[in-house]
Protein backbone atom coordinates (compact mmCIF):
# COMPACT_ATOMS: atom_id res chain seq x y z
CA UNK A 1 0.00 0.00 0.00
CA UNK A 2 1.40 3.19 -0.92
CA UNK A 3 1.11 6.33 0.87
CA UNK A 4 -1.41 7.94 -1.08
CA UNK A 5 -3.75 4.99 -0.64
CA UNK A 6 -3.59 5.30 3.12
CA UNK A 7 -4.39 9.32 3.13
CA UNK A 8 -7.27 8.62 0.70
CA UNK A 9 -8.54 5.50 0.69
CA UNK A 10 -10.52 4.32 -2.45
CA UNK A 11 -12.16 1.27 -2.69
CA UNK A 12 -10.01 -1.46 -4.06
CA UNK A 13 -10.30 -2.33 -7.57
CA UNK A 14 -8.27 -5.71 -8.47
CA UNK A 15 -9.38 -5.96 -12.29
CA UNK A 16 -7.98 -2.76 -13.20
CA UNK A 17 -4.40 -4.16 -14.32
CA UNK A 18 -7.04 -6.60 -16.19
CA UNK A 19 -8.69 -3.45 -17.63
CA UNK A 20 -5.67 -1.51 -18.34
CA UNK A 21 -3.95 -4.72 -20.36
CA UNK A 22 -7.33 -6.03 -22.50
CA UNK A 23 -7.38 -1.73 -23.19
CA UNK A 24 -3.51 -1.80 -24.56
CA UNK A 25 -3.96 -5.02 -27.20
CA UNK A 26 -7.36 -3.69 -28.52
CA UNK A 27 -5.94 -0.47 -28.62
CA UNK A 28 -2.53 -2.12 -30.52
CA UNK A 29 -5.31 -4.43 -32.77
CA UNK A 30 -6.33 -0.74 -33.52
CA UNK A 31 -4.03 0.98 -34.58
CA UNK A 32 -2.14 -2.09 -36.88
CA UNK A 33 -4.74 -4.44 -37.74
CA UNK A 34 -2.71 -7.69 -37.20
CA UNK A 35 -4.52 -10.56 -36.21
CA UNK A 36 -8.24 -9.92 -36.80
CA UNK A 37 -7.52 -9.28 -40.73
CA UNK A 38 -5.85 -12.25 -40.76
CA UNK A 39 -7.84 -14.69 -39.11
CA UNK A 40 -11.08 -13.19 -41.12
CA UNK A 41 -8.98 -13.64 -44.58
CA UNK A 42 -7.45 -17.18 -43.58
CA UNK A 43 -11.53 -18.28 -42.56
CA UNK A 44 -13.28 -17.19 -46.07
CA UNK A 45 -10.22 -18.92 -47.93
CA UNK A 46 -11.16 -21.97 -46.07
CA UNK A 47 -14.49 -21.79 -46.76
CA UNK A 48 -13.62 -21.28 -50.95
CA UNK A 49 -11.41 -24.37 -50.52
CA UNK A 50 -14.14 -26.73 -48.85
CA UNK A 51 -16.49 -25.67 -51.74
CA UNK A 52 -13.62 -27.03 -54.39
CA UNK A 53 -12.57 -29.52 -51.52
CA UNK A 54 -16.10 -31.14 -50.86
CA UNK A 55 -17.13 -30.46 -54.31
CA UNK A 56 -20.52 -29.51 -52.97
CA UNK A 57 -22.44 -25.66 -53.30
CA UNK A 58 -24.19 -26.18 -49.98
CA UNK A 59 -23.58 -28.14 -46.77
CA UNK A 60 -25.81 -28.62 -44.08
CA UNK A 61 -26.17 -30.57 -40.66
CA UNK A 62 -23.47 -31.86 -39.31
CA UNK A 63 -21.04 -31.27 -42.42
CA UNK A 64 -21.63 -27.64 -41.92
CA UNK A 65 -20.98 -27.47 -38.18
CA UNK A 66 -18.00 -29.56 -38.81
CA UNK A 67 -17.05 -26.97 -41.79
CA UNK A 68 -17.68 -24.18 -39.83
CA UNK A 69 -16.42 -24.74 -36.37
CA UNK A 70 -13.04 -26.30 -37.95
CA UNK A 71 -12.57 -23.66 -40.03
CA UNK A 72 -12.81 -21.53 -37.06
CA UNK A 73 -10.81 -23.66 -34.95
CA UNK A 74 -7.68 -23.03 -37.01
CA UNK A 75 -8.17 -19.70 -37.69
CA UNK A 76 -7.76 -19.34 -33.86
CA UNK A 77 -4.66 -20.71 -34.42
CA UNK A 78 -3.54 -17.96 -36.46
CA UNK A 79 -4.25 -15.51 -33.72
CA UNK A 80 -2.98 -17.54 -30.89
CA UNK A 81 0.40 -18.00 -32.57
CA UNK A 82 0.26 -14.22 -32.10
CA UNK A 83 -1.18 -13.34 -28.93
CA UNK A 84 2.19 -12.88 -26.95
CA UNK A 85 4.34 -11.66 -29.62
CA UNK A 86 4.59 -8.24 -28.97
CA UNK A 87 4.61 -9.07 -25.27
CA UNK A 88 7.83 -11.27 -26.33
CA UNK A 89 9.95 -8.38 -28.71
CA UNK A 90 9.04 -5.41 -26.80
CA UNK A 91 9.58 -6.57 -23.40
CA UNK A 92 5.83 -6.42 -22.30
CA UNK A 93 6.67 -9.29 -19.79
CA UNK A 94 9.50 -7.67 -17.82
CA UNK A 95 6.62 -4.83 -17.30
CA UNK A 96 4.16 -6.75 -16.17
CA UNK A 97 7.11 -8.64 -14.12
CA UNK A 98 8.05 -5.72 -12.03
CA UNK A 99 4.81 -3.91 -11.68
CA UNK A 100 3.14 -4.66 -8.48
CA UNK A 101 -0.18 -6.69 -9.52
CA UNK A 102 -1.54 -10.31 -10.15
CA UNK A 103 0.08 -12.17 -13.11
CA UNK A 104 -3.15 -13.84 -13.49
CA UNK A 105 -4.41 -10.20 -14.89
CA UNK A 106 -2.17 -10.83 -18.09
CA UNK A 107 -3.92 -14.16 -18.79
CA UNK A 108 -7.15 -13.10 -18.44
CA UNK A 109 -6.48 -9.62 -20.34
CA UNK A 110 -5.11 -11.90 -23.03
CA UNK A 111 -8.29 -14.26 -23.03
CA UNK A 112 -10.57 -11.32 -23.37
CA UNK A 113 -8.86 -9.67 -26.30
CA UNK A 114 -8.44 -13.10 -28.17
CA UNK A 115 -12.40 -13.92 -27.31
CA UNK A 116 -13.13 -10.19 -28.48
CA UNK A 117 -11.07 -10.85 -31.80
CA UNK A 118 -12.81 -14.37 -32.56
CA UNK A 119 -16.32 -12.52 -31.87
CA UNK A 120 -15.26 -9.77 -34.44
CA UNK A 121 -13.71 -12.32 -36.98
CA UNK A 122 -17.17 -14.22 -36.55
CA UNK A 123 -19.04 -11.39 -37.23
CA UNK A 124 -18.46 -11.25 -40.69
CA UNK A 125 -17.60 -14.86 -41.00
CA UNK A 126 -20.49 -16.79 -39.77
CA UNK A 127 -22.51 -14.09 -42.51
CA UNK A 128 -19.82 -15.09 -45.33
CA UNK A 129 -20.10 -18.62 -44.09
CA UNK A 130 -24.02 -18.59 -44.61
CA UNK A 131 -24.22 -16.96 -47.76
CA UNK A 132 -21.10 -18.96 -49.76
CA UNK A 133 -21.91 -22.91 -48.10
CA UNK A 134 -24.86 -23.01 -45.78
CA UNK A 135 -27.95 -24.87 -47.46
CA UNK A 136 -30.60 -23.95 -44.58
CA UNK A 137 -31.58 -20.59 -43.47
CA UNK A 138 -29.83 -20.29 -40.27
CA UNK A 139 -32.63 -17.24 -39.19
CA UNK A 140 -34.01 -19.51 -36.84
CA UNK A 141 -32.05 -20.71 -35.14
CA UNK A 142 -29.53 -17.45 -34.64
CA UNK A 143 -30.07 -17.78 -30.87
CA UNK A 144 -28.86 -20.94 -30.51
CA UNK A 145 -25.80 -20.36 -33.03
CA UNK A 146 -24.59 -17.19 -30.99
CA UNK A 147 -24.61 -19.12 -27.23
CA UNK A 148 -22.60 -21.88 -28.83
CA UNK A 149 -20.09 -19.86 -30.58
CA UNK A 150 -19.81 -18.06 -27.04
CA UNK A 151 -19.21 -20.90 -25.56
CA UNK A 152 -16.43 -22.32 -28.23
CA UNK A 153 -14.69 -18.89 -28.57
CA UNK A 154 -14.32 -18.94 -24.71
CA UNK A 155 -13.04 -22.42 -24.94
CA UNK A 156 -10.21 -21.32 -28.12
CA UNK A 157 -9.61 -18.21 -25.74
CA UNK A 158 -8.53 -19.79 -22.59
CA UNK A 159 -7.14 -22.87 -23.93
CA UNK A 160 -5.12 -20.57 -26.25
CA UNK A 161 -3.76 -18.17 -24.14
CA UNK A 162 -2.41 -20.60 -22.34
CA UNK A 163 -1.37 -22.73 -25.09
CA UNK A 164 0.10 -19.16 -26.34
CA UNK A 165 2.01 -18.73 -22.87
CA UNK A 166 3.74 -22.01 -22.74
CA UNK A 167 5.05 -21.88 -26.27
CA UNK A 168 5.90 -18.44 -26.86
CA UNK A 169 9.86 -18.53 -25.54
CA UNK A 170 10.30 -21.79 -27.31
CA UNK A 171 12.21 -22.26 -29.91
CA UNK A 172 9.68 -23.86 -32.39
CA UNK A 173 6.90 -21.53 -31.28
CA UNK A 174 4.61 -21.78 -34.64
CA UNK A 175 4.78 -25.73 -34.27
CA UNK A 176 4.30 -26.15 -30.82
CA UNK A 177 0.79 -23.98 -30.60
CA UNK A 178 -0.67 -25.95 -33.47
CA UNK A 179 0.18 -29.57 -31.78
CA UNK A 180 -0.44 -28.56 -27.80
CA UNK A 181 -3.52 -26.76 -29.13
CA UNK A 182 -5.64 -28.77 -31.55
CA UNK A 183 -5.53 -31.88 -29.33
CA UNK A 184 -6.45 -29.88 -25.87
CA UNK A 185 -9.42 -28.76 -28.50
CA UNK A 186 -10.84 -31.75 -29.78
CA UNK A 187 -13.33 -32.05 -26.47
CA UNK A 188 -14.72 -28.58 -27.34
CA UNK A 189 -14.89 -29.43 -31.11
CA UNK A 190 -16.63 -32.48 -30.33
CA UNK A 191 -19.87 -30.33 -28.47
CA UNK A 192 -19.54 -27.60 -30.39
CA UNK A 193 -20.28 -29.51 -33.78
CA UNK A 194 -22.88 -31.38 -31.72
CA UNK A 195 -24.61 -28.81 -30.47
CA UNK A 196 -24.30 -27.01 -34.20
CA UNK A 197 -25.32 -30.08 -36.51
CA UNK A 198 -29.17 -29.74 -35.78
CA UNK A 199 -29.06 -25.68 -35.71
CA UNK A 200 -27.65 -25.23 -39.63
CA UNK A 201 -29.65 -28.74 -40.54
CA UNK A 202 -32.88 -28.03 -42.85
CA UNK A 203 -35.85 -27.66 -40.67
CA UNK A 204 -33.64 -28.70 -37.55
CA UNK A 205 -33.76 -27.53 -33.71
CA UNK A 206 -33.70 -24.07 -33.14
CA UNK A 207 -31.67 -24.54 -30.01
CA UNK A 208 -29.06 -26.92 -29.41
CA UNK A 209 -29.57 -30.05 -26.97
CA UNK A 210 -28.39 -29.17 -23.25
CA UNK A 211 -26.11 -32.00 -22.81
CA UNK A 212 -23.46 -30.90 -25.01
CA UNK A 213 -24.00 -27.61 -24.10
CA UNK A 214 -23.43 -27.90 -20.58
CA UNK A 215 -20.29 -30.20 -21.59
CA UNK A 216 -19.21 -27.07 -23.33
CA UNK A 217 -19.72 -24.91 -20.05
CA UNK A 218 -17.94 -27.46 -18.41
CA UNK A 219 -14.84 -27.38 -20.20
CA UNK A 220 -14.33 -24.09 -20.13
CA UNK A 221 -14.99 -23.98 -16.40
CA UNK A 222 -12.52 -26.32 -16.13
CA UNK A 223 -9.48 -24.36 -18.34
CA UNK A 224 -10.53 -21.39 -16.80
CA UNK A 225 -9.60 -22.83 -13.34
CA UNK A 226 -6.63 -24.99 -14.86
CA UNK A 227 -5.34 -22.14 -16.41
CA UNK A 228 -5.84 -19.47 -13.53
CA UNK A 229 -3.77 -22.24 -11.06
CA UNK A 230 -0.74 -22.44 -13.55
CA UNK A 231 -0.02 -19.43 -15.70
CA UNK A 232 2.05 -17.85 -12.59
CA UNK A 233 4.61 -20.56 -13.19
CA UNK A 234 4.96 -19.29 -17.25
CA UNK A 235 5.79 -16.23 -15.92
CA UNK A 236 8.17 -16.93 -12.89
CA UNK A 237 11.70 -15.80 -14.20
CA UNK B 1 23.12 -47.25 -3.90
CA UNK B 2 20.50 -46.50 -7.12
CA UNK B 3 18.06 -48.79 -7.93
CA UNK B 4 17.42 -50.40 -4.48
CA UNK B 5 15.16 -53.31 -4.45
CA UNK B 6 15.22 -53.19 -8.11
CA UNK B 7 16.51 -57.00 -8.43
CA UNK B 8 13.39 -58.14 -5.85
CA UNK B 9 11.07 -55.48 -8.51
CA UNK B 10 12.00 -57.16 -11.67
CA UNK B 11 11.70 -60.96 -10.50
CA UNK B 12 8.26 -59.74 -9.35
CA UNK B 13 7.67 -58.57 -12.63
CA UNK B 14 8.84 -61.59 -14.23
CA UNK B 15 6.63 -64.07 -11.86
CA UNK B 16 3.39 -62.05 -12.68
CA UNK B 17 3.90 -61.23 -16.70
CA UNK B 18 5.11 -65.48 -16.03
CA UNK B 19 1.34 -66.00 -14.79
CA UNK B 20 -0.98 -63.77 -16.41
CA UNK B 21 0.16 -64.85 -20.00
CA UNK B 22 -0.27 -68.77 -18.74
CA UNK B 23 -3.53 -67.70 -16.76
CA UNK B 24 -4.90 -66.21 -20.03
CA UNK B 25 -4.13 -68.67 -22.41
CA UNK B 26 -4.35 -72.49 -20.16
CA UNK B 27 -6.83 -70.64 -17.63
CA UNK B 28 -9.44 -68.30 -18.89
CA UNK B 29 -12.34 -69.22 -20.52
CA UNK B 30 -12.70 -68.60 -24.67
CA UNK B 31 -15.25 -66.30 -25.63
CA UNK B 32 -18.35 -67.22 -26.95
CA UNK B 33 -18.74 -65.26 -29.50
CA UNK B 34 -15.10 -63.93 -30.22
CA UNK B 35 -13.71 -66.91 -29.64
CA UNK B 36 -9.58 -66.92 -28.88
CA UNK B 37 -8.75 -63.58 -30.12
CA UNK B 38 -10.72 -62.19 -27.18
CA UNK B 39 -7.82 -62.83 -25.14
CA UNK B 40 -5.92 -60.16 -26.21
CA UNK B 41 -8.38 -57.86 -24.19
CA UNK B 42 -6.25 -59.24 -21.11
CA UNK B 43 -3.27 -56.99 -22.59
CA UNK B 44 -5.33 -54.28 -24.34
CA UNK B 45 -7.41 -53.21 -21.46
CA UNK B 46 -4.80 -53.44 -18.99
CA UNK B 47 -2.40 -50.96 -20.58
CA UNK B 48 -5.04 -49.25 -21.44
CA UNK B 49 -5.87 -48.23 -17.99
CA UNK B 50 -2.19 -48.21 -16.51
CA UNK B 51 -1.95 -45.44 -19.40
CA UNK B 52 -4.14 -43.34 -18.21
CA UNK B 53 -3.12 -43.54 -14.74
CA UNK B 54 -0.07 -43.25 -15.38
CA UNK B 55 -0.37 -39.53 -17.04
CA UNK B 56 -2.37 -38.07 -14.18
CA UNK B 57 0.05 -39.71 -11.88
CA UNK B 58 2.78 -38.16 -14.06
CA UNK B 59 0.81 -34.80 -14.00
CA UNK B 60 0.83 -35.14 -9.76
CA UNK B 61 4.57 -35.50 -10.28
CA UNK B 62 4.67 -32.30 -12.33
CA UNK B 63 2.34 -30.51 -10.01
CA UNK B 64 4.89 -31.42 -6.79
CA UNK B 65 7.71 -29.89 -9.22
CA UNK B 66 5.79 -26.55 -9.42
CA UNK B 67 5.40 -26.03 -5.99
CA UNK B 68 8.44 -27.72 -4.56
CA UNK B 69 10.85 -26.74 -7.10
CA UNK B 70 12.73 -29.83 -6.50
CA UNK B 71 13.81 -30.67 -10.31
CA UNK B 72 13.93 -34.63 -8.55
CA UNK B 73 10.43 -34.08 -9.20
CA UNK B 74 10.39 -33.21 -12.48
CA UNK B 75 12.71 -36.55 -13.57
CA UNK B 76 9.95 -38.49 -11.95
CA UNK B 77 7.28 -36.65 -13.99
CA UNK B 78 9.38 -37.04 -17.10
CA UNK B 79 10.33 -40.83 -16.61
CA UNK B 80 6.47 -41.51 -15.85
CA UNK B 81 5.14 -39.51 -19.25
CA UNK B 82 7.87 -41.14 -21.17
CA UNK B 83 7.14 -45.04 -20.19
CA UNK B 84 3.15 -44.25 -20.42
CA UNK B 85 3.77 -43.05 -23.52
CA UNK B 86 5.52 -46.11 -24.85
CA UNK B 87 2.12 -47.80 -23.01
CA UNK B 88 -0.35 -45.98 -25.03
CA UNK B 89 1.87 -46.96 -28.38
CA UNK B 90 1.03 -50.57 -27.20
CA UNK B 91 -2.18 -49.85 -26.32
CA UNK B 92 -3.12 -48.37 -29.94
CA UNK B 93 -1.97 -51.63 -31.62
CA UNK B 94 -3.19 -54.18 -29.81
CA UNK B 95 -6.59 -52.16 -30.26
CA UNK B 96 -6.30 -51.74 -33.73
CA UNK B 97 -5.08 -55.55 -33.60
CA UNK B 98 -8.33 -55.82 -31.11
CA UNK B 99 -10.72 -54.05 -33.71
CA UNK B 100 -9.74 -55.46 -36.65
CA UNK B 101 -10.25 -59.45 -35.33
CA UNK B 102 -13.61 -58.93 -33.42
CA UNK B 103 -14.88 -55.77 -36.55
CA UNK B 104 -12.70 -56.52 -39.45
CA UNK B 105 -11.56 -53.22 -39.37
CA UNK B 106 -8.30 -51.85 -38.58
CA UNK B 107 -10.00 -48.55 -37.12
CA UNK B 108 -13.31 -48.03 -35.25
CA UNK B 109 -14.55 -44.96 -34.23
CA UNK B 110 -17.34 -46.48 -31.73
CA UNK B 111 -14.77 -47.24 -29.68
CA UNK B 112 -14.19 -44.57 -27.04
CA UNK B 113 -11.32 -46.06 -25.40
CA UNK B 114 -9.45 -46.37 -29.15
CA UNK B 115 -10.23 -42.52 -30.16
CA UNK B 116 -9.57 -40.70 -26.53
CA UNK B 117 -6.02 -43.25 -26.64
CA UNK B 118 -5.46 -41.44 -29.93
CA UNK B 119 -6.01 -38.48 -29.14
CA UNK B 120 -4.28 -38.55 -25.80
CA UNK B 121 -1.20 -39.80 -27.64
CA UNK B 122 -1.43 -37.18 -30.33
CA UNK B 123 -1.09 -34.55 -27.16
CA UNK B 124 1.86 -36.00 -25.31
CA UNK B 125 3.96 -36.65 -28.32
CA UNK B 126 4.20 -32.99 -27.91
CA UNK B 127 5.97 -33.56 -24.66
CA UNK B 128 9.53 -34.04 -25.76
CA UNK B 129 9.16 -31.66 -28.83
CA UNK B 130 8.04 -29.03 -26.24
CA UNK B 131 11.10 -29.95 -23.90
CA UNK B 132 13.26 -29.80 -26.66
CA UNK B 133 12.62 -27.06 -27.51
CA UNK B 134 13.21 -25.12 -24.38
CA UNK B 135 17.46 -24.63 -24.03
CA UNK B 136 17.41 -23.32 -19.54
CA UNK B 137 16.86 -26.67 -18.05
CA UNK B 138 15.30 -24.73 -15.24
CA UNK B 139 12.84 -23.27 -17.30
CA UNK B 140 12.59 -26.43 -19.15
CA UNK B 141 11.69 -28.36 -16.31
CA UNK B 142 8.74 -25.60 -15.01
CA UNK B 143 7.17 -25.13 -18.45
CA UNK B 144 6.98 -29.08 -18.90
CA UNK B 145 5.64 -29.11 -15.86
CA UNK B 146 2.93 -27.02 -16.58
CA UNK B 147 1.98 -29.23 -19.47
CA UNK B 148 2.15 -32.18 -17.20
CA UNK B 149 -0.31 -30.84 -15.05
CA UNK B 150 -2.76 -29.37 -18.05
CA UNK B 151 -2.44 -32.38 -19.89
CA UNK B 152 -3.32 -35.00 -16.63
CA UNK B 153 -6.04 -32.85 -15.99
CA UNK B 154 -7.18 -33.24 -20.01
CA UNK B 155 -6.93 -36.98 -20.19
CA UNK B 156 -9.77 -37.95 -17.87
CA UNK B 157 -12.05 -35.11 -19.61
CA UNK B 158 -11.21 -35.88 -23.26
CA UNK B 159 -12.44 -39.76 -21.98
CA UNK B 160 -15.63 -38.23 -21.32
CA UNK B 161 -16.54 -36.50 -23.92
CA UNK B 162 -15.25 -38.85 -26.10
CA UNK B 163 -17.21 -41.63 -24.48
CA UNK B 164 -20.39 -39.57 -24.88
CA UNK B 165 -20.01 -38.38 -28.37
CA UNK B 166 -20.05 -42.43 -29.50
CA UNK B 167 -22.50 -44.84 -30.21
CA UNK B 168 -23.05 -47.29 -27.70
CA UNK B 169 -22.03 -50.72 -30.27
CA UNK B 170 -18.80 -51.22 -27.86
CA UNK B 171 -19.40 -54.08 -25.66
CA UNK B 172 -19.18 -52.25 -22.31
CA UNK B 173 -17.13 -54.93 -20.13
CA UNK B 174 -17.58 -53.82 -16.76
CA UNK B 175 -21.07 -51.19 -16.73
CA UNK B 176 -23.22 -53.88 -18.24
CA UNK B 177 -26.85 -54.58 -16.11
CA UNK B 178 -26.34 -57.92 -16.64
CA UNK B 179 -23.08 -58.63 -14.54
CA UNK B 180 -20.19 -57.95 -16.52
CA UNK B 181 -17.20 -60.53 -17.03
CA UNK B 182 -17.72 -63.60 -14.98
CA UNK B 183 -15.65 -65.08 -12.23
CA UNK B 184 -12.95 -66.60 -13.66
CA UNK B 185 -12.13 -64.04 -16.65
CA UNK B 186 -12.51 -61.24 -13.78
CA UNK B 187 -9.67 -62.99 -11.91
CA UNK B 188 -7.25 -63.28 -14.69
CA UNK B 189 -8.05 -59.85 -15.97
CA UNK B 190 -7.01 -58.31 -12.26
CA UNK B 191 -3.82 -60.45 -12.05
CA UNK B 192 -3.21 -59.09 -15.77
CA UNK B 193 -3.91 -55.37 -13.94
CA UNK B 194 -1.61 -56.10 -11.61
CA UNK B 195 1.74 -57.49 -13.76
CA UNK B 196 0.76 -54.62 -16.11
CA UNK B 197 0.90 -52.09 -13.28
CA UNK B 198 4.40 -54.07 -12.18
CA UNK B 199 5.97 -53.96 -15.77
CA UNK B 200 5.59 -49.98 -15.53
CA UNK B 201 6.75 -49.37 -12.16
CA UNK B 202 9.75 -51.70 -12.76
CA UNK B 203 10.74 -49.98 -15.91
CA UNK B 204 10.20 -47.06 -14.78
CA UNK B 205 12.70 -47.50 -11.35
CA UNK B 206 14.97 -48.51 -14.30
CA UNK B 207 15.10 -45.45 -16.27
CA UNK B 208 15.62 -43.44 -13.50
CA UNK B 209 18.34 -45.70 -11.86
CA UNK B 210 20.16 -45.00 -15.11
CA UNK B 211 19.55 -41.46 -15.40
CA UNK B 212 21.06 -41.17 -11.71
CA UNK B 213 24.13 -43.94 -12.12
CA UNK B 214 24.71 -41.21 -15.46
CA UNK B 215 25.26 -38.28 -13.52
CA UNK B 216 26.93 -39.40 -10.95
CA UNK B 217 29.46 -40.77 -13.33
CA UNK B 218 29.62 -37.75 -14.92
CA UNK B 219 30.56 -36.31 -11.44
CA UNK B 220 32.90 -38.60 -10.47
CA UNK B 221 34.53 -38.22 -13.86
CA UNK B 222 34.89 -34.91 -13.69
CA UNK B 223 36.50 -34.98 -9.97
CA UNK B 224 38.92 -37.55 -10.97
CA UNK B 225 39.80 -36.51 -14.48
CA UNK B 226 39.35 -32.29 -14.73
CA UNK B 227 36.44 -30.41 -16.22
CA UNK B 228 37.80 -31.00 -19.48
CA UNK B 229 37.63 -34.31 -19.62
CA UNK B 230 33.59 -34.76 -19.79
CA UNK B 231 31.66 -33.82 -22.36
CA UNK B 232 29.25 -30.93 -21.90
CA UNK B 233 25.98 -31.60 -21.75
CA UNK B 234 24.30 -30.73 -25.32
CA UNK B 235 20.36 -29.25 -25.51
CA UNK B 236 18.50 -32.93 -24.71
CA UNK B 237 14.59 -33.28 -24.10
CA UNK B 238 15.16 -35.41 -21.31
CA UNK B 239 15.99 -33.27 -17.57
CA UNK B 240 19.13 -32.98 -16.96
CA UNK B 241 20.20 -32.49 -12.77
CA UNK B 242 23.31 -31.29 -12.16
CA UNK B 243 25.82 -34.05 -10.04
CA UNK B 244 26.47 -31.54 -7.64
CA UNK B 245 23.01 -30.62 -6.53
CA UNK B 246 21.83 -34.31 -5.60
CA UNK B 247 21.96 -34.81 -1.80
Amino acid sequence: MSRRDRRAPREPRPMRPTWALLRKDLLLERRAPESVPAMLLFAITTFVLFHFGLGRDAVDGSLAAGVLLVTLLFAAILGINRLFVSEQAEGGFDAVLLAPIDRTALFLAKAMALFLFLSLVELVAVPAFAVLLLGPSPWGALGGLVVVLALVNAALSLIGALVSALAIRTRARDLIVPMIGLPLLVPALIAGARCCAPLLAAGGASWPAVKWLAVLALYDLVFGLLAYAVFDFLLED
Amino acid sequence: MYGKGLRALTLATLIALTATFALVVFYAPNDADQGFIQKIFYVHVPVAIITLVAYVVGGIFAYRQLRTDDRRWDVRSYVVIHIALIFNVVGLLTGAIWAKASWGHWWVWDEPTLVSFLIVFLLYATYQPLRFSIEDPERQARYASVFAVIAGAFVPLNFMAVRMATSLVHPRTFATADGGLPGEMMFVFLVSIVAMGLLFWTLVKYEIAQKNVTWQLRALRRRLLGDDAVAPIGRSAAPTIAPEARP
